[in-house]
């Protein structure tokens, strides 16, 4: 079995990511109920002997003696670490997984990634070393991050870089938390411009998610729970829970549902690789099947039935609806329209009582209903986990490279551009060490050049398809 | 004699699974309905052909395990081990710590050359505790990464450190609308490289053998284990001992030798077809029965016709008139649809196999025109029932059965390739422009050599 390793970057990416660490917990929790440590967690965890002194060996077999987050916590500020580390999860990580500054890069790209890259790099590359040193196979770096700050937008993509460098044949996805149109960071389009240019470039896959998106999801979530109608109860031991389990004494933090939404994708698009199933999909299946061309790695995701993301349990409606409502709008982890748009490819990772022939039923069923890009009509990957989430019979994460990411983008380079043409808050940029005016205008070109490659894909989208001509033999 | 099974991937240790179980619980059933005698050398000739013996007394399957990841060969061997009947040997399987990651490249250029010592020492090794070998029998899906691409490259490694043994490779054919999205590609890739080392092709449907079990098995919600049983059935249905010779008092020696004698008479035509009547739930086996009439009369007509299955056979369609090579107008339509034969063979197992005609089968307008037609049929028969079937036939034809499938998978990745989509992914491991085009070229030679029987 391979491992990973999570590198969360400033305050998103500490929250999220602490999010996700409780969550795997309580779902290997569930699995595991014997206590002892096997391979589906060594994917995400080691188990460490700390009756030693120092950093103890780890355990390979046996009971679970204590588990660490194979996980790099990064962020130039010290409030969200601290609190991680006086929180429930405080045993999962220790010091030497920590790095941390006291004064924040302000909101700058630039700071993040010229100022602290240069200054950190050493320190970063070190632990980094040191996490997969723990691992006997490292399939794939995590890392979780907002663009638009300064932090994890500018640091987040220097780890980006570094991780390509110094571990080149390990997989690169990342999440990227998008800033929304009212972003109160003004700088929001800078910081993302810049950081898209890194992620096209170095990273494998981009998961990219919206606030806008996750909120709406929430609220969602809670309409349905409220409304008596679906007669929902209230789930004890589902992942979600924010009374049950280990962090029933904290103050639920306002981010904390939309969060665990984004913790549920990661857990959904893993689980294939660290549970059994009767159609695996590990890993390096996922940019394999979903990247035609090596910059169009933005992966549009939906999970659903809702109801597993949330503390409730709705009757189950027709296994169907779960299919169908993976590709509507509402479900989308970002603002898109994935049904109205071209899809490059599509990816539906199932868990629990699924078979393959609800796959092939609704496969059949929704592929009229969608445009595929005419040399991939056939374009889609599937695979079955048998490991449900916790507290439910089964779940869907639709994973969809399709055109539908490029208004996302589009909106970004406008208000990129509203700002440069004004220069606004550009001198903040500029006098940081290593910051020229040509890595604004390469990052804008870089980002439209991904537009423009997108909008060549739509469009071909409805013109009549031909088959290319096949070669000839001489009979 | 003995076969070696090789099974390669997710898809290939789970079919194989199925397989040895579904042979182990033949032989041991009390559904035999013949002699006693019959019913001991059959068992004998099924523990042979494998099954080895342990010492703890439980048959080891005769089987090498190969994955690139570690979940589905360790699942695999404690289902079997769970079994309690048989198992498989504690040290015939290989892994290692990832998949090829649906990357046929991957598995052929990378996963191959680096792992083929080990691999070859476990399959020599299961060569070497067989009496008398007949071959191997490789399973695999051709849409990933390991059982396709590694698959390939084992194959050739077998033929070249085995060059008198019989090599059959079962493949599992993805499913129509997409499971894999590179399966084109890697299915390409493999049939192309396989044609070139292996002695013939068996191929299932996954398209196919999932509408058996809606429709004729009756299952609701449709398994991998379900589709699964349902292909180890038809191989079982041919492998499983029977008389290569009419009244012949011994099994077959050489089984996979005989099938490629009848079956593959020109190494340009290696792709085989399997078809299987009666099939249908178990607990309504009871209250069924069957002519032997009825059932090759529909068998012929599946052959004819290409029908997957007993239900929705057309049965217009007739062979072309003997003498005329120019179809008369009116018939042209029908016989477009009528599927041409380079050789057939039929199994029948059960009770009065002895007393029936196969004659329709021989009938020469059903072969092409350049084998002698005597030579094109062969049928092995037993009084031994199979697998709870009171009667049981079966069809493996070399004809235009996967031409359709065949050019409609080359006609897809074709078309990706046109646009250049994931061939990245493959020049990474070392498979370049020129590697595919070789492959197309290859294919669109077996195409044609088919169309123009
Ligand atoms: N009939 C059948 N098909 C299967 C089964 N498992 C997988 N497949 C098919 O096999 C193809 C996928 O290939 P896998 O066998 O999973 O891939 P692999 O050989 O393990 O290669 P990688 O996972 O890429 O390393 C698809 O066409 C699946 O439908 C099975 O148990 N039965
Ligand atoms: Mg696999």
């Amino acid at each position: 079995m391979t491992q990973s390793v999570v590198v969360q970057v400033g305050q998103c990416g500490n929250q999220v990511g602490c999010r996700f660490w409780d969550l795997a917990l309580r779902e290997h929790a569930a699995v595991n109920k014997k206590g002892i440590y096997d391979e589906a967690l060594s994917s995400f965890f080691r188990n460490v002997d700390t009756r030693r002194a120092g950093d103890g060996p780890d355990i390979y077999k046996g009971k679970i003696c204590s588990l660490k987050a194979r996980a790099l916590l990064i962020d130039m500020e010290e409030g969200v670490v601290n609190e991680i580390l006086q929180g429930p999860l405080r045993d999962v990580f220790d010091s030497k997984q920590l790095i941390t500054d006291v004064s924040g890069s302000g909101n700058n790209w630039a700071v993040g990634y010229k100022v602290y890259g240069c200054q950190y790099q050493e320190n970063i590359v070190e632990k980094l070393r040191k996490t997969a040193e723990h691992c006997d196979c490292l399939q794939c770096f995590f890392i979780i991050h907002s663009m638009g700050g300064g932090t994890g937008s500018g640091l987040g993509t220097f780890v980006l870089n570094l991780l390509e460098d110094e571990f080149p044949e390990v997989y690169r996805f990342v999440t990227s938390v998008y800033p929304s149109g009212e972003d109160d960071v003004i700088t929001s389009p800078y910081n993302s411009v810049l950081a898209m240019k890194e992620l096209n470039e170095h990273a494998d896959c981009v998961l990219p998610i919206e606030n806008e998106s996750l909120f709406d999801i929430v609220n969602k979530i809670h309409q349905m729970t409220k409304s008596g109608k679906l007669g929902s109860t209230v789930r004890q031991n589902s992942l979600l829970t924010s009374s049950a389990g280990t962090t029933k004494t904290v103050q639920e933090k306002p981010f904390d549902a939309m969060n665990n939404i984004v913790a549920n994708l990661l857990l959904n698009l893993t689980s294939s690789a660290r549970f059994d199933g009767s159609l695996n999909m590990d890993l390096n299946e996922i940019s394999m099947n979903l990247v035609p061309f090596p910059r169009l790695h933005y992966l549009v995701s939906s999970l659903t039935p809702l109801y597993t993301l949330a503390d409730v349990n709705v009757p189950s409606r027709r296994l169907d609806q779960m299919f169908s409502d993976a590709f509507s709008r509402d479900h989308q982890l970002i603002q898109a329209d994935p049904k109205h748009s071209l899809y490059l490819a599509c990816a539906l990772l199932v868990r629990g009582n699924v078979q393959v022939s609800d796959l092939r039923r609704n496969i059949e069923r929704l592929k009229p209903s969608l445009h595929f890009v005419s040399w991939n009509q056939e374009g889609w990957k599937t695979s079955l986990c048998s490991v449900p989430p916790v507290g439910h019979s089964h779940s869907l994460l639709a994973l969809a490279n399709n055109t539908c990411v490029k208004p996302t983008f589009m909106e970004l380079k406008d208000r990129f551009m509203k700002l440069y043409k004004k220069k606004a808050h550009l001198h903040h940029y500029l006098q940081v060490d290593g910051m020229e005016q040509s890595c604004f205008s390469e990052a804008i070109s870089s980002l439209s050049d991904l537009i423009e490659e997108y909008n060549e894909l739509d469009a071909t989208k409805g013109g009549l398809r031909t088959d290319a001509s096949r070669l000839k033999i001489a009979v | 004699m003995s076969i070696v099974a090789v099974q390669l991937g997710q898809c290939g240790n789970q079919i194989g699974r199925e397989v040895f179980n579904t042979i182990y619980g033949d032989a041991h059933g009390t559904h035999g309905l013949c002699s006693r005698k019959e019913n001991e050398a059959y068992h004998d000739a099924c523990a042979e052909r494998f099954f080895s013996e342990a010492q703890s007394g439980v048959p080891v399957a005769r089987a090498v395990l190969v994955d690139m990841e570690p979940k589905v060969i360790s699942q695999t061997l404690s289902i079997a081990a769970r079994s309690g009947h048989w198992k498989y040997d504690d040290r015939s399987h290989f892994c290692q710590k990832q998949g090829s990651g649906n990357n046929w490249a991957n598995g052929y250029c990378i996963h191959g050359p680096r792992n083929k010592e080990a691999i070859m020492n476990l399959v020599q090794k299961e060569a070497e505790k067989c009496d008398r070998l007949s071959g191997f029998f490789t399973i695999m899906s051709m849409a990933g990464g390991t059982g396709s691409g590694l698959g390939a490259f084992v194959t050739q490694c077998l033929r070249d450190a085995f060059p008198t043994s019989f090599i059959l490779n079962h493949v599992i054919w993805p499913y129509s609308t997409g499971e894999v999205i590179v399966q084109n590609y890697n299915s390409v890739l493999t049939l192309s490289h396989l044609y070139r080392s292996s002695d013939a092709l068996l191929v299932h449907e996954n398209d196919v053998i999932h509408k058996i079990c809606a429709q004729l098995m009756h299952i609701k919600q449709i398994s991998f284990r379900d589709v699964n049983q349902v292909i180890a059935h038809q191989l079982g249905s041919v492998f499983q001992p029977a008389h290569t010779v009419e009244a012949d008092i011994h099994y077959s020696r050489n089984p996979l030798g005989g099938l490629m004698e009848t079956l593959v008479p020109h190494p340009e035509f290696k792709m085989l077809g399997l078809r299987n009547i009666p099939q249908m739930p178990e607990n309504s086996l009871a209250y069924s029965t069957f002519s032997w009439p009825g059932l090759i009369k529909h068998l012929r007509q599946m052959l004819i016709a290409n029908a997957k299955m007993e239900e929705g056979i057309d049965w217009q369609v007739r062979p072309p008139c003997p003498g005329s090579t120019v179809p008369s107008s009116h018939s042209t339509n029908k016989l477009l649809h009528f599927n041409t034969s380079i050789a057939n063979l039929v199994i029948l197992r059960g009770k009065d196999t002895h007393s029936v005609d196969l004659g329709s089968f021989r009938d020469p307008s059903l072969y092409t025109s350049w084998l002698n037609p005597q030579d094109a049929f062969n049928a092995w028969k037993t009084p031994r029932a199979f697998n709870k079937y009171e009667k049981s036939a079966s069809l493996v034809s070399n004809s235009q059965f996967l031409l359709k499938p065949l050019d409609s998978v080359v006609g897809k990745a074709w078309n990706m390739f046109a646009s250049k989509a994931y061939v990245h992914q493959y020049t990474k491991f070392g498979i370049e422009e020129e590697d595919f085009l070789d492959s197309f070229t290859a294919l669109e030679q077996v195409i044609s050599s088919y169309t123009n029987l």
